[in-house]
């Protein structure tokens, strides 16, 4: 760190505070160390997201491909008006959103039963977190393996079971169009379900316990303190959770890469994997570029309406 | 499980430790006479106890027979496992000859090596200079400060992933392809990072740093030798937050790796299904394999990792 020596350099000062008048040595000094420990962040910040995004959005009106350097030919807005009008594109969307539905609704219920109900046990909290957060932290290739083998068609585990009770015939669940998604969405509850898990015990740990004392001098059951108290209280966790859930479901790539490729035929293709293809194997980046912008104004929509749900939750708890 | 305060609303921590025990007993144990306010919450605090140890159980176990599955998997035969679930079940000749075939031949050595190197150095990187990026916005003041901290706060909006494309073509125009360093450099900038360490730093009190100012010691010193001692728990939770979020990157290295002596463990695995084809219990005891390092960091630093993640709302 050669800055160190221009660190240490900087006049000693009692009091920094919000005085930003400009030329004063003091302020000049804590103004170059303000650039110089930005510096080492900001450069691969600017590097590896401020320029990629904006180069994504100038190749998006560009004929850029893949096997020419440079931009080539400009193209307006045709890339836009290919994917908008592509029934892949759509069918992508759907898959996207459809997945969204299947996994949004029981990841955050289960999550909020399973740690309210941990949170209640006294004993033996380390097997649930081992249980339900463990599958979070590992890699997805190394889950759609397990999963792609309980899907093996016929003699894999679930088919089996299905067999088992009476299914003489059971569908392959990854094979067959209709319920691909649902399995890659039963396999993504299993593996993400943890992230949620702590993020509600997080928030129950900050619910008083004495409320709930005083409920109980009160006499109200079990389910009415929870109706009453845990899940009013959680309201912001819940907000966070869903809408987290909905930005990470929008971004959903790996799953399906892993396990279905987006198969069969194109029954389980969703955005990126969409935007993906088309960069690296059609090696059509400003059409891949379209796709992405697109699915980038999607997510940030979510978030600004995250962003509103927040402040409007927040403002309503200020009055109270 | 509320029998708790339904029964003995006083009582602190002794009770604490009882309703789960009761529980497992089932409803006779569920009755100690106590000063019991008599209504209906006695009842249904009972049922409820039983009810959610039911549930919980229930799905614990649920929860667990995935990975058990692929654990008794690839300790059977390939022969044994590729006849189907119910063969698996019944044979327990268990052997580890697809973990011996696994580590003496495989490549899973240079996987374990690439995500080894990548996720450490991404890690050393993302936490020092997101801390320091951090320290400027929470110590400094400067002009283009608010400016910075709203292109910041603009880059949280940018999920990673849709910025792929672009990401590969700027490593190919810089000839990173299949290097570590097309891994490395794009995960450095981790925003929320400089979002919770700032907010950690505002909350550490000026003083410790304007004594020493006064002693002659310079930003670089206060950073350093007061900052960093102070905010040890919150960059380990940073750091292993970043660590396991490098490892399990699937995306980046996919595309940027095609050799296969340097592909990480992910995308070792994504070419494990076509490789090993019917040699299922060699394909189980990879994926075993692949999870085990995190296994290992998620025992060790339990605490830290659930904070961690829980207090980043990092997901996906």
């Amino acid at each position: 760190m050669t800055a160190t020596a221009e660190f240490q350099s900087a006049t000693p000062v009692a009091r920094p505070t919000r005085d930003d008048e400009a030329g004063s040595p003091r302020t000049k000094g804590m103004s170059r160390a303000g650039w110089l420990f930005l510096a080492p962040f900001g450069i691969f910040y600017v590097l590896f997201l401020i320029w990629p995004v904006i180069y994504m959005v100038i190749t998006s009106f560009f004929n850029t491909t893949m096997i020419k350097n440079g931009f080539g030919g400009f193209a307006g807005f045709a890339n836009y008006q290919e994917m908008l009008t592509k029934p892949e594109f759509w069918s992508a969307m759907w898959h996207t959103i459809q997945f969204t539905i299947y996994t949004t609704p029981p990841l955050v219920i289960l999550a909020f039963v399973f740690a309210v109900l941990a949170n209640r046990a006294q004993h033996g909290q380390w097997f649930f977190r081992l249980a339900f957060f463990v599958p979070f932290i590992l890699p997805s290739a190394a889950i759609a393996l397990i999963w792609t083998f309980i899907f093996t068609p016929g003699t894999g585990l679930w088919n089996s079971f299905q067999s088992l009770l009476g299914d003489d015939a059971p569908l392959p669940v990854l094979g067959t169009p209709s319920i691909a998604m649902v399995g890659i969405a039963i396999t993504t509850v299993w593996w993400t379900i943890g992230f949620n898990f702590v993020l509600y015990l997080a928030g129950l740990q900050d619910i008083p316990r004495e409320l709930y004392e005083a409920a109980a001098v009160d006499g109200a059951s079990p389910w009415q303190q929870i109706r009453s108290i845990t899940i009013p209280l959680l309201n912001r966790t819940t907000t966070l959770v869903i809408l987290l859930q909905i930005v990470a479901s929008m971004k959903i790539f790996d799953q399906v890469y892993l396990m279905t490729a987006g198969g069969p035929g194109i029954s389980t293709q969703v955005l990126l994997g969409l935007v993906t293809t088309t960069a690296f194997t059609d090696y059509r980046v400003g059409a891949a570029s379209a796709a992405s912008v697109l699915l980038f104004i999607v997510i940030l929509l979510i978030t600004l309406v995250r962003q509103l749900i927040v402040r409007a939750q927040e403002r309503r708890e200020a009055t109270r | 499980m509320t029998e708790r305060t339904a029964e003995t609303p006083t009582t602190e921590q002794g009770a604490d430790s009882r309703p789960p025990r009761r529980a497992r007993n089932g409803v006779s144990a569920a009755a100690p006479a106590r000063h019991v306010p008599e209504n209906g919450a006695r009842a249904s605090g009972r049922s409820f106890t039983i009810v959610a140890w039911t549930v919980l159980i229930i799905f614990a176990v649920l929860w667990l027979i995935p990975s058990l599955w692929a654990i008794k998997t690839s300790l059977t035969d390939n022969g044994v496992s590729a006849v189907g679930a119910g063969a698996i079940l019944k044979d327990w000749n268990l052997t580890f000859a697809s973990y011996y075939t696994l580590l003496s031949a495989g490549n899973i050595w240079n996987w374990y090596l690439a995500s080894f190197v990548t996720a450490s150095l991404t890690t050393i990187f993302a936490v020092l200079f997101s801390a320091m990026a951090a320290y400027a916005l929470s110590r400094l003041r400067f002009r283009g400060r608010n400016v910075i901290f709203l292109l910041f706060i603009g880059g949280i909006l940018v999920p990673p992933q849709v910025l792929i494309v672009p990401i590969f073509q700027m490593l190919n125009i810089g000839g990173l392809l299949n290097t570590y360093w097309a891994v490395i450099l794009p995960q450095i900038p981790t925003v929320i990072s400089v979002f919770v360490f700032k907010q950690f730093f505002d909350g550490i009190p000026r003083d410790f740093e304007e004594s020493a100012r006064i002693d002659g010691a310079g930003y670089w010193r206060s950073f350093r030798s007061i900052i960093m001692p102070l905010s040890r728990p919150v960059m380990a939770a940073m750091a292993i937050v970043t660590f396991v979020g490098t490892w399990n990157n699937l995306i980046l290295p996919l595309f940027v790796l095609s050799n296969p002596k340097l592909m990480t463990i992910p995308v070792g695995l994504a070419t494990v299904q076509g490789s090993y084809g019917q040699r299922l219990s060699d394909i189980q005891a990879s994926s075993i394999l692949g999870a085990l390092p995190l296994v290992i960091l998620f025992l060790i630093f339990q605490r830290r990792i659930v904070e961690g993640f829980a207090g980043s709302g990092l997901k996906g």
